[in-house]
C-alpha cells in the first residue's frame, strides 16, 4: 500500500512533537493557562497545543492518497506521535530537576500536561488525547469544503470570543438588558471565557449562518446588481456614514482602558503608513525607522517641555513644535536618503538599522545629555489645547490620533496614484529600467524617505504628548521590527493591509496582555511562515501578488500547454 | 529640464564629500588634541590596542560566517548572530556543569576543548535547521523575501533562548588557567585571556584558508560562489556546498562566541546582537563575500572601536567618549559603503549585484 506513507507520518508527527515541547518549554504553555477560553474547560495554553496537533494532523492526512477512514488513522497516528514526544517531556521534567538551565521546565508544567492526574494516568490520558485530536483534525480534512469552512470559522469564533471575553463584558456592561444574555454566554465568577453553553451557541451559530449565506451569498449580491445605480451608491455612502459614527463614538462606547489600546494601535497604524510608502511603494527596505519617530518625539519634548531641567528652554506651544518636528524628521530622511542613494536591498537594510542606533546611541549618551536628557529623557511635556480643550486623556487624544490616520491615509492614497507613486512602483519593480525610463531616482527616492520620514516624526511628536515624558529606550529597534512585521503580514504595498496588520499585530498583543513576553517570539515565527506560505500579505496589493506568484503563473501555462 | 540640471551639479556627491571632510577634520583635530594633552600613557594605549586586536579576532570569526553565506547566496544571514548567541550560551552550560563536579579543575585543557566542541556543535545544529527550513525553500524568491525571513528567524531564535534559559544575565564560570597576565617589558603586559583569543582566531582563520584553498569542498564552495547553474552542471551537488557552508560559517560563530563570552565573562539571550552587527559591519569594510577581506575588516574593527573613542574624542572635550564607540562604528560602515562600496579588498558588489 504505496498511499499510507508511515515514514512520512511518523517524521510529520515528530516534528510535530517537536513544535509541541517548544510551545511548553518557552513557558507559552504554562503562562497561558490562566486564561480560559471556555470556563474551566479549556485554557489557552491547551489551545495552543491543540491547534498544533490540528494543523498537523491536517497535513497528514493530506499526504495520504485516499478519502476514507485511512486520512483519520493517519491523523489519529500523528496525533499519537505527537502526544508521545509530549509525554517523554513531562516525564524528563517530572524525573530530573532541570529548572537550573530550563527556566519553564516547572512541576506546574507537570501538572498541566498530566491533566494534575500523576504520571501515569495523566500520561495516559495525554496520549488518547493525542489520538482523538489528531483524529479530529483529519477529520476535518475529509469534510466537503463548504461543511469545513464552516466549522474552522465556527471553532475560530469560539476562541475569539473566549479570548476577548472581558473586553466583550467590560464594553457591553452599559446596556441593561443584556445584562441576562451576557450572564449566560460567560458565566459569572472567577473563571473567565466563555460557558459551556455559550461555546455551543455561538459554535452552532455561527457554522450554520456561514452555511446559510454561502449557499445564499450569490443570490444577495445579484440582488444588489439588480438595484438601480443610484440606490446602490446610497447604500454605499450608508455603509460610509455608518462607519464615521462608528469612529467617532469608539471611545465613549469603549471606556478608557480599550481606548488607550486603539490609541496605541492607531499610532502604530500611522507610522506603518509611513513606512509602507518607504518599503511598500519604494521597495527601500528601511530598518532604521524609529530614528524619526524619535526625532519628532524628540524634538516635541525638547520644544515645549517645561521641567527646567535641560540647559536650554524653549517653552513652545505645541502647535508651532509639530510643524517643527515633522520638517526635522524630514531633514533627517533627506539627510540619511542621500548617502544611501547608490545601495541597494540588504546593504540598505543594515546602513538604515545602524542610523536608528546611531541616533538612540546619541540620545542615551552623556555627549547630549544636557540638550537632550540622556538616559533620564524629558520629563514634564505639557499636553496641547485644542480648541480650549486640553488634549490629555485617551479618549481626546483617540480623536487625534484618528486625525492624524486619516491624513496619513489620505495623503498616500493620493500619493500612490500620482505620478511620484508610479515612479515608486517603478523604481522597486526595476531600478535600471525606471531610470531609463526617464524617471529622476534620486529625487523619487530622496521622495519617499522625506514622506516616510514625516509620518514617522508626527507619531513621535503624538507619542510625546500621550505618555508626557520621553525615554531613549522607547525607541530601540524593536520598534522599526514591529512597524515592518506589521506591513509585511497585512501586505506590503497595500493601504488596507497596513490596518490589517496593525489590528493583528498591535492591537490583539495590547489586549492580551500574555502575549506581551512572547510578541517577538511569534512576532519572528510569523515572518519566516509568512514569507514561505504567503509572502503578499493577508491583503495583498494586486500588483505585487502578481510577482510573487509570476513562477506559479509560469507553471500553470506551461502545464496547460503541454495538455493542450 | 530640472532633473537635468540636478545631475550636472550632482549636489549629492558634493554633500557627501563634505561629510566626508568634515569627518576626516574630525578625526585628525581630534586625535591631534588628544594626543598634545597627554592624558594617557602609552601603557593605556598598548592596553586599548590589544583589547581591540582580541575584540577584533572575534568580530572577524563572525565576519567569517557572513561573508561566506553572502558569497554563495548572496544573502545577508541576518540570524547569523543567533548562531552565535547559541553557541555561546551552551557552551556556558557545559562551563558550569563542569565547573560544578570539578572536572574543569582537573583537566582545564580538556574542559575548554569540550567547551568548544559543544558550543560548536550547537551553532552548526542551529545553522543547518535554520537553512533547511527558512531558507531552502526560498532559493530564488525576491531578494526582500529571504531577508525577511532572516530577520524574523533572528527574532524568533532570540526569543526562544529567552524563553528556554530565562532573561537574566549568567556570568560565566572563572577558569583557573586562563586568568592572569604574561608581563612583557617594562610596565607592559598582556592579559592571558586576550593571548588566547588572538591565537585561537588566527589559527581557526588560517584553517578556513586552507580548507577553502585546497579541499576539495572547498573548491566546489568557490564555484558555487562563482556560478550556481556552471557549478551543477560539472557535478556539484548545490544544496550540498550550501550546507557545508553554512556548517563553516556556524563552527567559526560557535567558536567566536566561546572566545566572547571568555572574554566578557557573561552571557545573554540578546548578546548576539551588537556582535553580530559589528561582524557585518567587519564583513562589509574588508568586501563582502571575501574571507581575507572579513578577517582584515573584523581587526582593522575592534582596533578602531577600541582606541577611536579615546582617540577622536576625548581630545575635544567629550564627556564619557567610550559611550560612543558604536557610533564611530556605524558611521564607518556608512562611510566605507560610499566611499569604498567595494570594501578595502572586495569587489564591487553592493550595486552591482545586489
Amino acid at each position: 500500500m504505496s498511499t499510507f506513507d508511515w515514514k512520512k507520518i511518523l517524521q510529520i508527527g515528530l516534528i510535530g512533537g517537536i513544535v509541541g515541547v517548544l510551545i511548553a518549554l518557552v513557558g507559552m504553555v504554562e503562562e497561558f493557562n490562566e486564561r480560559d477560553i471556555i470556563a474551566g474547560t479549556l485554557t489557552m495554553g491547551w489551545t495552543m497545543l491543540i491547534l498544533t496537533v490540528l494543523v498537523m494532523a491536517y497535513f497528514v492526512a493530506g499526504t495520504v492518497k485516499a478519502h476514507s477512514w485511512l486520512n483519520v488513522a493517519a491523523g489519529a497516528l500523528s496525533g499519537a506521535v505527537f502526544s508521545v514526544v509530549m509525554s517523554l517531556l513531562t516525564w524528563m521534567v517530572d524525573s530530573f530537576d532541570l529548572r537550573q538551565t530550563l527556566v519553564n521546565a516547572s512541576p506546574s508544567l507537570v501538572k498541566i500536561l498530566t491533566f494534575e492526574q500523576g504520571i501515569p494516568n495523566g500520561l495516559i490520558t495525554l496520549i488518547v488525547a493525542g489520538i482523538v485530536v489528531g483524529a479530529v483534525g483529519s477529520a476535518i480534512f475529509i469534510l466537503p469544503e463548504r461543511i469545513r469552512k464552516a466549522v474552522t470559522l465556527g471553532l475560530g469564533m469560539v476562541a475569539f470570543l473566549g479570548l476577548m471575553q472581558d473586553i466583550i463584558q467590560v464594553s457591553l456592561a452599559g446596556f441593561e438588558g443584556l445584562s441576562d444574555a451576557i450572564a449566560w454566554m460567560f458565566g459569572r465568577g472567577i473563571e473567565n471565557g466563555l460557558s459551556v453553553a455559550g461555546a455551543i451557541t455561538v459554535f452552532l451559530v455561527v457554522s450554520v449562518s456561514n452555511l446559510l449565506w454561502d449557499t445564499n451569498a450569490p443570490k444577495v449580491n445579484a440582488r444588489i446588481e439588480k438595484l438601480p445605480q443610484k440606490s446602490r451608491r446610497s447604500l454605499k455612502w450608508f455603509g460610509y456614514g455608518m462607519l464615521f459614527l462608528v469612529i467617532i463614538y469608539l471611545p465613549a462606547i469603549l471606556g478608557l482602558y480599550l481606548t488607550e489600546v486603539v490609541n496605541s494601535t492607531g499610532l502604530f497604524i500611522l507610522m506603518g503608513l509611513g513606512l509602507n510608502i518607504v518599503v511598500g511603494f519604494a521597495g527601500l527596505l528601511d530598518l532604521g525607522y524609529v530614528a524619526f519617530y524619535a526625532i519628532g518625539a524628540y524634538t516635541v519634548g525638547v520644544l515645549t517641555n517645561l521641567s527646567g531641567e535641560l540647559t536650554s528652554s524653549f517653552g513652545w506651544n505645541f502647535w508651532f513644535a509639530l510643524p517643527a518636528a515633522v520638517a526635522l524628521a524630514v531633514i533627517a530622511g533627506v539627510m540619511l536618503g542621500i548617502p544611501v542613494l547608490n545601495m541597494r536591498g540588504d546593504y540598505l537594510a543594515i546602513v538604515t538599522l545602524g542610523f536608528g542606533e546611531i541616533i538612540r546611541i546619541l540620545a542615551l549618551s552623556d555627549f547630549l545629555k544636557p540638550h537632550i536628557g540622556g538616559s533620564q529623557g524629558i520629563v514634564n511635556i505639557p499636553p496641547p489645547k485644542f480648541l480650549e480643550v486640553l488634549v490629555n486623556n485617551p479618549q481626546t487624544l483617540y480623536y487625534f490620533i484618528v486625525a492624524g490616520a486619516v491624513l496619513a491615509l489620505f495623503t498616500s492614497q493620493r500619493l500612490r496614484d500620482s505620478r511620484l507613486g508610479r515612479s515608486w512602483k517603478a523604481l522597486r519593480e526595476d531600478e535600471d529600467v525606471a531610470q531609463a525610463m526617464g524617471i529622476n531616482l534620486v529625487a523619487t527616492k530622496l521622495m519617499a524617505f522625506a514622506t516616510g520620514a514625516a509620518f514617522s516624526g508626527l507619531s513621535g511628536s503624538i507619542l510625546a504628548v500621550k505618555l508626557g515624558t520621553i525615554y531613549p529606550h522607547s525607541f530601540a529597534l524593536l520598534i522599526s521590527i514591529n512597524v515592518l512585521a506589521l506591513i509585511i503580514v497585512g501586505g506590503m504595498g497595500s493601504i488596507p493591509g497596513v490596518f490589517v496588520g496593525g489590528l493583528l499585530l498591535a492591537g490583539v498583543p495590547e489586549l492580551l496582555r500574555e502575549f506581551a513576553e512572547y510578541r517577538l517570539l511569534i512576532y519572528g515565527a510569523l515572518l519566516v511562515v509568512m514569507m514561505q506560505v504567503r509572502p503578499e500579505g493577508f491583503w495583498p496589493e494586486a500588483t505585487h501578488k502578481r510577482e510573487l506568484h509570476e513562477a506559479d503563473e509560469e507553471a500553470r501555462l506551461t502545464a496547460e500547454g503541454q495538455e493542450a | 529640464m530640472q532633473s537635468y540640471r540636478i545631475r550636472r551639479i550632482n549636489w549629492t556627491d558634493l554633500f557627501m564629500w563634505l561629510v566626508g571632510a568634515a569627518l576626516l577634520a574630525l578625526i585628525i583635530g581630534g586625535s591631534y588634541l588628544t594626543l598634545q594633552q597627554g592624558k594617557y600613557t602609552a601603557v593605556q594605549w598598548f592596553d586599548l590596542a590589544v583589547f581591540g586586536l582580541a575584540q577584533g579576532s572575534v568580530y572577524a570569526l563572525i565576519a567569517l560566517g557572513y561573508t561566506l553565506v553572502y558569497g554563495i547566496l548572496r544573502m545577508i544571514n541576518f540570524a547569523h548572530s543567533e548562531i552565535f548567541m547559541g553557541g555561546a550560551f551552551i557552551g556556558y552550560f557545559a562551563a558550569t556543569s563542569m565547573q560544578r563536579s570539578g572536572f574543569m579543575e582537573a583537566n582545564p585543557y580538556l574542559g575548554i576543548v569540550i567547551i568548544f566542541l559543544v558550543a560548536m556543535t550547537t551553532s552548526v545544529i542551529i545553522a543547518v535547521l535554520l537553512e533547511r527550513i527558512a531558507y531552502r525553500p526560498l532559493r530564488g524568491a525576491p531578494r526582500l523575501v529571504p531577508l525577511i525571513t532572516a530577520i524574523g528567524a533572528s527574532y524568533f531564535l532570540q526569543y526562544v533562548f529567552r524563553g528556554f534559559f530565562g532573561t537574566q544575565n549568567r556570568a560565566y564560570p572563572e577558569i583557573a588557567v586562563i586568568k592572569g597576565t604574561f608581563p612583557l617589558f617594562g610596565d607592559f603586559q598582556i592579559q592571558k585571556i586576550q593571548v588566547i583569543v588572538i591565537i585561537a582566531a588566527a589559527l581557526m582563520m588560517a584553517f578556513l584558508a586552507v580548507f577553502v584553498q585546497y579541499t576539495k569542498t572547498g573548491k566546489a564552495m568557490r564555484a558555487v560562489s562563482e556560478d550556481k547553474s556552471v557549478a551543477a552542471l560539472m557535478g556539484i551537488d548545490v544544496d550540498k556546498i550550501i550546507v557545508s557552508t553554512f556548517v563553516l560559517g556556524a563552527a567559526l560563530a560557535g567558536a567566536a562566541g566561546v572566545l566572547y563570552s571568555f572574554m566578557f565573562r557573561i552571557v545573554t539571550f540578546y548578546m548576539g546582537f551588537i556582535p553580530g552587527l559589528k561582524a557585518f559591519t567587519a564583513a562589509v569594510l574588508g568586501g563582502i563575500g571575501n574571507p581575507p577581506g572579513a578577517m582584515l575588516g573584523g581587526l582593522f574593527l575592534g582596533i578602531f572601536e577600541s582606541l577611536g573613542p579615546t582617540l577622536f574624542l576625548d581630545g575635544l572635550g567629550i564627556p564619557a567618549p567610550y559611550q560612543l564607540k558604536d557610533v564611530i562604528a556605524f558611521t564607518m560602515l556608512v562611510m566605507v559603503l560610499i566611499f569604498r562600496p567595494t570594501g578595502i579588498l572586495g569587489e564591487r558588489l553592493s550595486k552591482t549585484k545586489a
